[in-house]
């Protein structure tokens, strides 16, 4: 499943993190790593994350996905990523189950469009997504990553904790296998 | 003949989101347009639930102020009860604001905005993050991972974790708050201080350097809201609201954040997920508001506390009127976090903080309910509307960042204009578009109820809409020759 013995000992892994279609906490919880994030700053490279600039993105070892893939371009993205990513992590329940994010596909995308853009407005000079233009389209229905793409490791948890994190890490660092807690919810 | 460029992939911000620089016929800036790209429908999604599971369903609306949405929606249930709140849970509640409006802030300053701010609007991109802050200057990197950590702790000592904590829940909140966690609090709040005095110290001695992002980062009258207590200082979890236009005038005061509808609506644009609210009496698009840090030192008088008032103070003599330069929103936000920290420590004294009377109970006494508090991006309100057994029929969420949507899509312009040169592109012009976007700090996983990162993409395009060129974020031009070249 893992494929880190190929590194020579002196390249530091080269991690990225993305977030589709969630609500950030993941990566509050990464950032909730606090000091351990300055000893990870120097044993891993950080390619590309919302906390850094940055272009295409470059191919890598491992990222963590955050979110759901909610709309098209979360799904073109995916696949990209998927492509340039050796280890791909569904990080975190939106991730790994659609959890909140998938609670919309309960309703039709047009109800859910109409409750957020007409019901509730007094102007309604459009309804976003609605068709070709700046805004991606919303898809029918919400998918977890596993659904799309394939996944390597699942880290669960509305947000996975600190810890959980750094024990993913940490192990793909050191080239092991890591020990994560399976549970729901 | 016009042409338009596309910016995408805005990165080191809270969300999903690009630009639009419409180009005029003699190849200057002529417009710009922020958009937002991202949509989870939480309105919808709730409905047929509980109003009980409320606060901790619409916690998971942002990952970084939880604790905004978990209150705002439990004051709307509180509303659905008819209950008093106690005042121990009151005083638990006002002490999660403070920590999430410093931990925030300190993401939003600390982690985002600083590498900007420290390392230069056109510094290596490939450098320019807080991981390459931590390399460059260790001690300030580490002062501010350590001054979000304190923020964080604080809810965790609260709520039993950091993010979306089950702590406040309609009528109260669900556990009593111990000694040893006030004390372990109380413990940090001189080296929290001590990083505060620091990052206003580094601040202030940039304001030189930035005179041109401070003019045109979004430098513009408009109207400002924002909730103050009794005394016309900062207010966060209570209050009124009060409005003041860009010469610092009055123009609503001590209005019911409750009865919102009254003064405030919203209008819906095919070009973002964001929604666009106004102030009602001035229509749309006239009633442009800002709200959030910058706003809240401008419609109270004072902080009310000392540390902050001496630095508002200071703010508030760069201007006659109200401070209308965006770029001081970094200014109000280090403000705003010494005047939690100093909150913190106050209410760690009063002894009520530590009382076992922290939720009343009641059963559905209310079908409508309005929720408001003071988010760490301004204003935040939770409506619902409930049938009989307490089921959401009806939700309406207005968000802080979205207030701001109207006043960012005009600093994005503003700064475009001034910055932007569409026949000899730079990064470092892109990124002061992306910079003035940071300065309101967007959370666009609340303000959509979605978030994702903001790709950076300029497409230049004829009228005809024909692409004439490219640049995605730091990679330079590329040929329209390829139109698969983007994804």
């Amino acid at each position: 499943m893992m494929q880190t013995n190929g590194h020579a000992p002196s390249s530091r892994p080269r991690v990225a993190t993305v977030w589709l279609a969630g609500c950030s906490g993941c990566h509050m919880s990464f950032l909730d790593l606090d000091e351990r994030l300055i000893d990870l700053a120097a044993r891993v490279e950080l390619c590309a994350s919302p906390l850094t600039d940055y272009k295409d993105f470059p191919p890598v070892d491992l990222t963590l996905v955050e979110g759901a893939v909610a709309n098209e371009e979360n799904l073109r993205e995916i696949r990209h990523i998927r492509a340039r990513t050796k280890i791909l992590v569904a990080f975190g329940d939106c991730a790994v189950t659609g959890n909140i994010t998938a609670m919309r596909n309960a309703f039709a995308v047009e109800d859910v469009l109409d409750r957020a853009y007409r019901a509730t407005s007094l102007v309604v000079r459009g309804v976003p997504g609605t068709s070709e233009g700046v805004i991606p389209r919303l898809l029918e229905r919400v998918q977890p990553l596993h659904e799309v793409v394939d996944v390597d490791f699942f880290l669960q948890g509305c947000p996975p904790s600190a810890d959980q994190i750094f024990e993913l890490l940490s192990a793909v660092i050191e080239g092991r296998s890591p020990a994560l807690t399976r549970r729901f919810g | 003949m016009g042409r338009e460029l596309r910016i995408e992939r805005v990165t080191r911000i809270e969300g999903h989101a690009k630009v639009t620089i419409q180009i005029d016929d003699a190849g200057a800036v002529a417009d710009a347009r922020f958009h937002v790209t991202e949509f989870r429908g939480f309105e919808k999604l709730c409905e047929g639930r509980p109003f009980v599971e409320m606060p901790g369903l619409m916690a998971r609306v942002c990952g970084i102020c939880p604790i905004s949405h978990t209150l705002a929606s439990s004051k709307a249930g509180d509303r659905l009860l008819g209950v008093e709140v106690p005042r121990t849970a009151v005083l638990q509640r006002r002490l999660a604001t403070y920590a999430q409006i410093l931990q925030s802030h300190a993401l939003s300053f600390f982690h985002l905005s600083s590498p900007d701010l420290l390392l230069g609007m056109d510094a290596d991109p490939a450098r320019r993050h807080i991981f390459a802050l931590i390399a460059d200057d260790p001690d300030f990197a580490r002062r501010g991972i350590r001054l979000r950590q304190f923020g964080q702790r604080v809810i965790e000592l609260l709520g039993g974790q950091r993010i979306h904590p089950a702590f406040s829940v309609p009528g109260g909140v669900t556990r009593a708050f111990k000694a040893a966690g006030r004390d372990e609090i109380r413990g940090g709040i001189a080296e929290a201080m001590q990083t505060l005095e620091l990052a206003s110290d580094r601040l202030e001695g940039l304001f030189e350097r930035f005179r041109d992002e401070i003019e045109s980062f979004g430098d513009f009258s408009s109207l400002f809201l924002g909730l103050v207590d009794d005394n016309d200082e900062l207010e966060f979890y209570d209050g009124t609201i009060r409005i003041v236009d860009g010469e610092g005038n009055v123009v609503a005061d001590r209005l019911d954040p409750e009865r919102y509808t009254t003064y405030l609506a919203e209008a819906s644009e095919p070009w973002s997920y964001m929604k666009v609210p106004y102030y009602k009496p001035l229509g749309y698009p006239g009633g442009m508001y800002r709200v959030g840090p910058l706003a809240r030192v401008n419609v109270a008088q004072r902080a009310g506390t000392p540390r902050a008032d001496r630095q508002l103070r200071a703010l508030k003599s760069t201007s006659t009127g109200a401070v209308c330069a965006s770029f001081h929103y970094h200014w109000a936000r280090v403000i705003e976090m010494i005047h939690a920290v100093e909150r913190i420590e106050a209410l760690l004294d009063d002894s009520e903080l530590l009382g076992s009377q922290i939720q009343a109970k009641a059963l559905l006494n209310r079908r409508s309910g309005i929720g408001a508090c003071e988010a760490p991006r301004g204003i935040l309100f939770h409506h619902y509307r409930v049938d009989q057994q307490g089921r959401v029929e009806q939700a309406n969420l207005l968000i802080a960042t979205a207030q701001n949507n109207l006043a960012i899509n005009r600093a994005v312009a503003q700064a475009a204009r001034r910055f932007v040169v569409p026949d000899r592109l730079e990064e470092g012009m892109l990124n002061r578009v992306e910079a003035t976007i940071r300065c309101f700090d967007p959370c666009l996983s609340c303000s959509t109820h979605a978030i994702g990162q903001m790709p950076l993409v300029i497409e230049v395009r004829d009228p005809s809409g024909q692409l004439r060129a490219r640049i995605v974020r730091g990679d330079g031009m590329e040929s329209p020759a390829d139109p698969n070249s983007g994804r």
